[in-house]
Formats: structure tokens, C-alpha cells, sequence
């Protein structure tokens, strides 16, 4: 039996070792290291990269990054909570809305990031209208700045929000809602008092399913924000490319690791059980 | 008897069917009313409409003499006890009971959740969480959660189904002393006529969404006017058109002894049951009775050949 779980076992192994620690244990080497002068590594060994991460621009990128992946996790529960509510009170037509949230996932995340340019540049779709319907006379500054940003991060990331809370609301105890109406409590307060608490392991894993890929996102930020808005993901690829700092871009990538890691064991502590 | 919640022609109608026909009924400020019927007689759904959680098709619920069918749950002065209790997992049972004086904004919160505690005998054990508890107690925590908000009726929905037997006599007799001690009305739903018999002032039959016959269990099980109502609280002997209770069925050896109601018959079968005996005898027409007689009697043994006899006044007739 034993033998067998081991050969299951090895090409998940297997897998892990090549795509995952080796690269990871090259990544830790690259950030030790020193930029060589044509791009690239060389020696010496030093700890210049961490310490460069010290600098005021860079923890305002990192500060930016945050503040623009926790904006996107509060819509995402402000819009995902009410939908999951609703999916989950809708019966049998559950499976359909639960369908539609997922049908987007059928297209590329690049394709729809273009379509919201499409949708929000000053000859888009949105100005254009409301500039034929006389309400504007010059283009609404809708893309390139961090509103555009946290747009596209909501519209990408809500799925998984509302999945887990929909998961938690599902299986909350109909009787509970009859009880506490019984005993006087309007429907606001029911849904304060008794509702929204008993979905907090929902809401929590909701919360880590789209901070944590927020934080780390590249696509959008550079597609929507027009590189003024930077954000970690960014930065890293900034390193990696036109900067050619590869140990810099290193110490970036395994500080947003280790960021994103410890944030997890935090949430992960406080829920018993896993995530969701 | 003063009616504190009145029912009157009450229906309800499902797509496809019809859960409750025609109800009426009033129960009596401080009586222990009970529904009675096999699942699926409309019962719950009845106590639900009062509760405000369906509201009826067709028909008046009046409560103190108002109607009441346009409330919400939270408007009106009723409280439920659920049959899994639905006690807030996040919440303690301080907490739990708290919760509707908190929504009524009433006052002296402690004093009163301090003396319910004491009346379900939950004292000390205020900051547990329900899953920290056991069934029994749970039962309880739910009781007082209704009672502290003195509610005019406290509505209990199958509340002893899920303890285990041993549990639920004992808890079926605090039931009904704490039903005594606080004069609060309650309007009882079972499928349990033990349970209907022993703890009721009065109680309603129901059988395919109509209420049957209403009145004291002494009524109901004496006099039904229903072939259901009789079958359904307690054995019945079907015999050539009239029913005899096992307990009203009487059997002897010697033809002198019985009355006019005699039938010869074999016994079958004999089955010791501690506080009395079983006798299952055949009569001549092929028929089999149960006759419940005292251990203490004549003991009959299989292939005997005896009378069954029952007293007139012991039939049970329906026209």
C-alpha cells in the first residue's frame, strides 16, 4: 500500500522538484548575486538587493500595491456577498447563475483586459456615448490611472470571491434565518447579526483568493494603468526586462513571496480546518 | 375559556397540493394545546402560519383578537421552538437568550435572562457555545431563548423528537412543569400520541391537512369521532363494525362470566409484557383480537378455548 501511495506520489514529486524548488532555489541564488555589467549575474556574493528594497520608491510600489489589492478585495466582497446571497437563495436556478459566474474563465484574461481598454480609452465605447449623447464634451480620463486598475482587478478576481461565499451561505441553516425573525429581528439585522458572521470562514477564504493574486498581478496594472500605475508585478518585470537587474528583480519576487506566505499562515491560523 | 389565538377556516395551498384544509380552532390563554398527526397531516405547516413563516392561502389568524396574517415573523408576539432548535452557532446561550430582548430593545436584560436560566437550569453554563453542549441542554437553551420573551403563544415544533428516548420522558414532564410554573400557552405540534395524551389540556387530531376532532385527551381517546382518530390514539379492536380497546377487551374461560357482547374464540398467543399481558385470541369468524389483561388474572395459554366479551358502553361507534 505504501509502495503504491509512493508511486502515485512521484510525478506530483517530480513536478514540484524541477518547476518549483529549482527554480525557486535559482531565484534565491540570483538575489545573492551582483547585476553584471551587460545584464545578467555575476559575483559577487552581497546582500545590496535586499537592502536597495529599503528604498522610499520602492516601498511606495509596495505600499501602492497593497492599497490597490485591498480596494479590489473590499469591492470584490461589497459586490461578490449580495450575488452570493442571491445564488444562493435562487433555488434551481442556482446552477445557472453559478455557471454564468464562471463563463468567463472560457476566455482569455488577455482578451477581456484589452476589452475593458476598448471600453474605457477616450475613444471608447463609454465616451464616445456620452459624448454623442451631448452629457460630456471631452473624454472622461477613464483609463491609465488606478481607478482603471482596481476596476479590471475587481471584474477579473470576483469569481472567486463569490465562489467560497457562496460555498459558506449554501450551507447555512435556513432555520437559523427563521429563528432569528422569530425572535424580532428585522431582515438587515438578521443578515448583520447572524448572516455575515456565520459566512466569516467565506469571507475569509473569498479575501485570500483575491487579495493574495491582486497583490502579485501584472497583466492589469500594466495594460489598464499605462505603466504610471506600478505595482509589484511591475516592478519585477521591469528588473527582468528593460532594467536588467536580475538580482534586484529576484530579491522583489521572493519578498512578495514571502509577504504573501506570511499573510497566509495568519489567515489560515485563524481558520481551523483549512480554507473553505 | 378566553381564546388567545384563533384560527379560522385556514388553508394552505402548495402547486400540487393542498397542506392545510379548512383549520379552525382556538386555543385558550394558558392551555396546553396539541396537534397531533402523522407527518405530512399539516400540522407544521398550521403551526408555521401562526409562526408567520407561510402565510395561509385562505382563512383568519387571530391572535388576542386581532388578525394577525399580514405580519412578519418579527411582528408578532409568538415565539418558536424549532425541532433542531436553530440555536446561533457563533452565539453563547447568554447570548443566544439575549437575542430577542436585545431586538425588542427591552429592559432589566440580565435579571431576566438570569431567571429563565434558573427555570430551564442552565445556571452556569451561560458562556458556553451550543456546540459545547448536549442535546437535553440544547433543548433547553432554545425553551428559554422563546420564554424570556413571554411570548402569548410558544409555538414547539416536534421539540423531544430528537432526544434520545431515556431523555425525553423526563424532559416531557419539565416541559409541562415549566408550562404550569410560567402560564405561557403553548400550541404543541407531534406525531407522538404519548406524548399528546400525557402532556396536553386539550389536543387536535389532524389527517390529510383537516383537523379531525379537537377536545381533552379523556375525549379524544373515549369518544372519537373518527375511525382515524380512534386508530391513531391507541389499539383498536375491529369488531363487526364497532371498536374495543385492547384494554376494554375482556376474556375468560368460563362462558357464565361473560356479558352480552360474548364471541367464542381460541387463543393464539400469549405475550408477557411486565406491567400486564397481551392476548391475541381468533375468534370463530376468523377474526383476531388483542385483549390487554391484568398479570395478576387468569393466565391463558396457546389453543384455549375461551370468550372474548367487552362491555357496551366500551364500544366505540361512529356514524
Amino acid at each position: 500500500m505504501k509502495r503504491l501511495r509512493a508511486w502515485f506520489l512521484a510525478p506530483t514529486w517530480a513536478v514540484m522538484l524541477t518547476l518549483f524548488v529549482v527554480p525557486l532555489a535559482i531565484i534565491f541564488a540570483y538575489s545573492l548575486l551582483t547585476r553584471g555589467t551587460w545584464g545578467g549575474i555575476s559575483q559577487p556574493w552581497s546582500l545590496e538587493s535586499y537592502r536597495r528594497l529599503a528604498d522610499p520608491i520602492y516601498l511606495g510600489i509596495l505600499w501602492r500595491s497593497f492599497w490597490i489589492a485591498g480596494a479590489a478585495t473590499v469591492l470584490c466582497l461589497a459586490l461578490g456577498f449580495p450575488l452570493a446571497l442571491f445564488i444562493s437563495r435562487s433555488g434551481k436556478r442556482k446552477n445557472l447563475y453559478l455557471s454564468l459566474v464562471i463563463l468567463p474563465f472560457w476566455t482569455s484574461f488577455l482578451v477581456r483586459t484589452y476589452a475593458w481598454m476598448f471600453l474605457l480609452r477616450d475613444t471608447g465605447l463609454i465616451n464616445t456615448a456620452l459624448q454623442k449623447l451631448g452629457l460630456i464634451h471631452d473624454p472622461l480620463p477613464l483609463l491609465y490611472n488606478d481607478g482603471a486598475v482596481i476596476l479590471g482587478l475587481v471584474y477579473g478576481y470576483l469569481p472567486f470571491m463569490v465562489l467560497p461565499l457562496y460555498a459558506t451561505l449554501e450551507r447555512l441553516d435556513r432555520n437559523l434565518l427563521e429563528a432569528a425573525a422569530d425572535l424580532g429581528a428585522k431582515p438587515w439585522v438578521a443578515l448583520t447579526r447572524v448572516v455575515i458572521p456565520l459566512s466569516a470562514p467565506g469571507i475569509r477564504a473569498g479575501a485570500i483568493l483575491v487579495f493574495i493574486p491582486c497583490l502579485g498581478a501584472y497583466l492589469t496594472p500594466d495594460l489598464l494603468g499605462g505603466g504610471k500605475t506600478v505595482m509589484i508585478g511591475n516592478l519585477i518585470q521591469n528588473q527582468f526586462t528593460t532594467a536588467r537587474d536580475w538580482p534586484f528583480g529576484s530579491a522583489v519576487s521572493l519578498t512578495l513571496m514571502a509577504i504573501v506566505l506570511v499573510l497566509l499562515l495568519v489567515f489560515v491560523r485563524r481558520q481551523e480546518g483549512g480554507l473553505v | 375559556m378566553e381564546s388567545v389565538l384563533e384560527l379560522d377556516a385556514v388553508s394552505k395551498d402548495y402547486p400540487a397540493h393542498r397542506a392545510v384544509n379548512a383549520v379552525s380552532l382556538g386555543v385558550g390563554r394558558g392551555e396546553f394545546f396539541s396537534l397531533l398527526g402523522p407527518s405530512g397531516c399539516g400540522k407544521t405547516t398550521t403551526l408555521r402560519m401562526v409562526a408567520g413563516f407561510e402565510d395561509p392561502t385562505t382563512g383568519q389568524i387571530r391572535l388576542n383578537g386581532a388578525g394577525i396574517e399580514h405580519l412578519k415573523p418579527y411582528q408578532r408576539n409568538v415565539s418558536t421552538v424549532f425541532q433542531n432548535y436553530a440555536l446561533f452557532p457563533h452565539l453563547t446561550v447568554r447570548q443566544n437568550i439575549e437575542f430577542g430582548l436585545r431586538r425588542r430593545a427591552e429592559n432589566h436584560i440580565d435579571q431576566r435572562v438570569g431567571k429563565v436560566l434558573e427555570l430551564v437550569q442552565l445556571t452556569g453554563k451561560e458562556s458556553r457555545l451550543p456546540s459545547q453542549l448536549s442535546g437535553g441542554e440544547r433543548q433547553r437553551v432554545a425553551l428559554a431563548r422563546s420564554l424570556v420573551l413571554e411570548p402569548d403563544v410558544l409555538l414547539l415544533d416536534e421539540p423531544l423528537s430528537a432526544l434520545d428516548p431515556n431523555l425525553r420522558k423526563q424532559v416531557r414532564a419539565e416541559l409541562k412543569n415549566i408550562q404550569r410554573q410560567t402560564g405561557i400557552t403553548f400550541l404543541f405540534v407531534t406525531h407522538d400520541q404519548e406524548e399528546a395524551l400525557s402532556l396536553s389540556d386539550r389536543l387536535g387530531v389532524m389527517s390529510g391537512g383537516e383537523l379531525q376532532q379537537v377536545g381533552t385527551p379523556e375525549d379524544l381517546y373515549l369518544r372519537p369521532q373518527t375511525r382515524f382518530v380512534a386508530s391513531f390514539l391507541g389499539l383498536v379492536n375491529w369488531i363487526g363494525g364497532v371498536g374495543v380497546r385492547p384494554e376494554a377487551t375482556r376474556v375468560t374461560k368460563d362462558p357464565g362470566e361473560a356479558g352480552p357482547r360474548a364471541r367464542p374464540a381460541k387463543v393464539v398467543q400469549s405475550t408477557f409484557l411486565g406491567n400486564c399481558v397481551h392476548v391475541e385470541a381468533r375468534m370463530n369468524e376468523g377474526q383476531t383480537v388483542v385483549a390487554e389483561v391484568s398479570r395478576l388474572g387468569e393466565s391463558f395459554s396457546e389453543g384455549e378455548t375461551v370468550d372474548v366479551w367487552w362491555q357496551p358502553d366500551d364500544e366505540l361507534t361512529f356514524e
